[in-house]
């Protein structure tokens, strides 16, 4: 065997790929797409024409303005759910997975490897989108309503959180993409979950419509303070306390990759 | 070193791969024989892990699949043609892969000019023809200089040249002491490029032999092949 002497000798045939190796294929995965970055590029682009709309529109300075400049956070979550969907279901889709859990039969591994790159990426372009569009809105406000500022109180955390958010509906979509395993049915599923069951349970039962994930998102992360009314009445829901909707959903994605990764290791590839 | 003991797949009802022992040796071309759904690929993907077996085992050079350190330097497998995305170029779907076994990017482009792809490696992949996919794929398979090969239906899609070239290529490989297994429904091929044959019909080996004691009895190999599958179609007929 000549060739593989040259190649891979004794001493580097020792050891055993690690999950380093396995993060920088799943990077080399993801950057290498345009998709990816068109996608990315759409969702920032998106959510500040959104707050610079919102900002022309408003009229008076009353009202949570951190939360109108990232109005554009919602509808925009769709775009990095939908990316962390085809993550996985893409590999699916061509046959790619059968390659990549041959190259990596630890499954576990590979599914936490995508979680990392594209938790980092998706929560890099989150915060750029949360940040432009927080200076894009104060910017389009008329010159006698003041735009708000990071240093008052709760307006950087509110920042924050709306670009971590982005991130964790991605993780969410990966998640759904390892259980299903399908692009359309995985997409149907994220949507019907975040989006559309928010409407139903709001409606049937407000006392846990705070803790539907588009509700967390609008109600607990991206406002300055959480808007509640009295507890007696049956239409205004309860919502979390940013810290606690920011567990909640890190929870949901949690749950969620974590059943995907018990599939992907249990199912034929 | 390929060792399969007592495999056996089962698919709802359907027995795809029913008890299935057989050794590949290294410094031979072993072909892989069998009729459409015979369970070649499903085989091939319970050596690779890809499938978990209902009951027995797979092994490469003593080791289960899922227990290789560095599973693309110790096998390199084809299992299907177009198997990446579509918008990737060929170069970065061997990178990608390169990288999770530690396989530097030197590697990459040797594996593109083995395979005739140098010209062609910034391409997306998904424009390519049948024959070009095919090479990207044998790319794939050799990035980690593998001691096994295993190629499900290699010479699918490949023009003359390209035939000629995996010939070459699979019989250079054997002769350096690699083990390289290789399915096709493609007789004629076989008799040319195997030394060696599996042949399994309903899951099951039929046969186990050096090419020329198998078609030794018979014309050719493929008379030879048809009368041992014809066995294993009447039996799919009683069963039905």
């Amino acid at each position: 065997m000549t060739m593989a002497a040259t190649h891979a000798g004794p001493g580097e045939r020792a050891g055993h790929y690690r999950y380093r190796h396995v993060a920088r294929t799943e990077w080399v995965k993801l950057r290498s797409l345009r998709s990816t970055w068109w996608t990315l590029g759409i969702t920032v682009c998106g959510a500040t024409a959104m707050a610079v709309v919102i900002g022309l529109n408003t009229r008076n300075a009353g009202g949570d303005l951190t939360n109108n400049a990232l109005a554009g956070v919602v509808p925009g979550l769709l775009l990095t759910g939908v990316l962390g969907v085809l993550m996985m279901t893409g590999e699916y889709t061509s046959g790619m997975i059968r390659a990549t859990l041959a190259a990596v039969p630890r499954r576990g591994l590979v599914l936490a490897a995508k979680a990392a790159v594209f938790g980092i990426v998706a929560l890099a372009a989150g915060e750029a989108a949360a940040f432009i569009s927080f200076v894009a809105g104060g910017a389009a406000l008329r010159h006698d309503i003041a735009a708000p500022a990071l240093t008052q109180p709760g307006v950087l955390r509110s920042v924050l959180l709306a670009g971590a958010s982005f991130s964790l509906v991605g993780l969410l979509g990966l998640g759904l993409g390892a259980i299903v395993r399908h692009t359309a049915a995985a997409i149907a599923v994220l949507v019907g979950g975040v989006y559309l069951a928010a409407q139903f349970v709001g409606a049937m039962a407000a006392g846990v419509a705070g803790y539907m994930p588009v509700l967390i998102i609008a109600n607990s992360l991206t406002t300055t303070k959480p808007e509640n009314c009295s507890p007696r009445s049956a239409l205004c829901p309860h919502f979390l306390s940013p810290w606690a909707g920011l567990g909640m959903l890190c929870l949901y994605a949690a749950v969620v990759l974590g059943i995907g990764a018990w599939l992907l290791a249990r199912r034929d590839a | 070193m390929i060792e399969a003991r007592g495999l056996t797949k089962r698919f709802g009802s359907r027995l795809a791969v029913d008890a299935l022992s057989f050794d590949v040796r290294p410094g031979r071309v072993t072909g892989f024989l069998g009729p459409n759904g015979s369970g070649k690929s499903t085989t091939m993907r319970l050596i690779l892990g890809l499938d978990h077996p209902d009951a027995g085992h797979a092994a490469i050079g003593g080791r289960r699949y899922r227990d290789l350190g560095w599973p693309l330097r110790e096998v390199g497998a084809l299992l299907e043609a177009r198997a990446w995305h579509p918008g990737r170029t060929a170069r970065s779907h061997l990178a990608a892969l390169a990288a999770s076994n530690g396989i530097g990017r030197r590697r990459v482009d040797e594996v593109l000019g083995m395979a005739g792809l140098a010209g062609v490696a910034g391409q997306r992949a998904g424009k390519f023809s049948l024959g070009m996919a095919q090479r990207l794929g044998i790319a794939a398979a050799l990035l980690g200089d593998p001691p096994v090969l295993l190629l499900d239906e290699p010479v699918n899609g490949l023009d003359p040249a390209g035939i000629h070239w995996i010939r070459d290529l699979l019989r250079t490989m054997a002769a350096q002491g690699r083990t390289v297994f290789v399915s096709s429904h493609l007789i004629s091929e076989m008799a040319l490029m195997a030394e060696h044959v599996v042949v399994i019909g309903q899951g099951r080996l039929l046969a186990h032999a050096p090419v020329a004691d198998l078609a030794g009895g018979a014309p050719s190999l493929e008379d030879a092949f048809l009368r041992l599958t014809g066995t294993s179609t009447e039996y799919r007929a009683e069963g039905a």
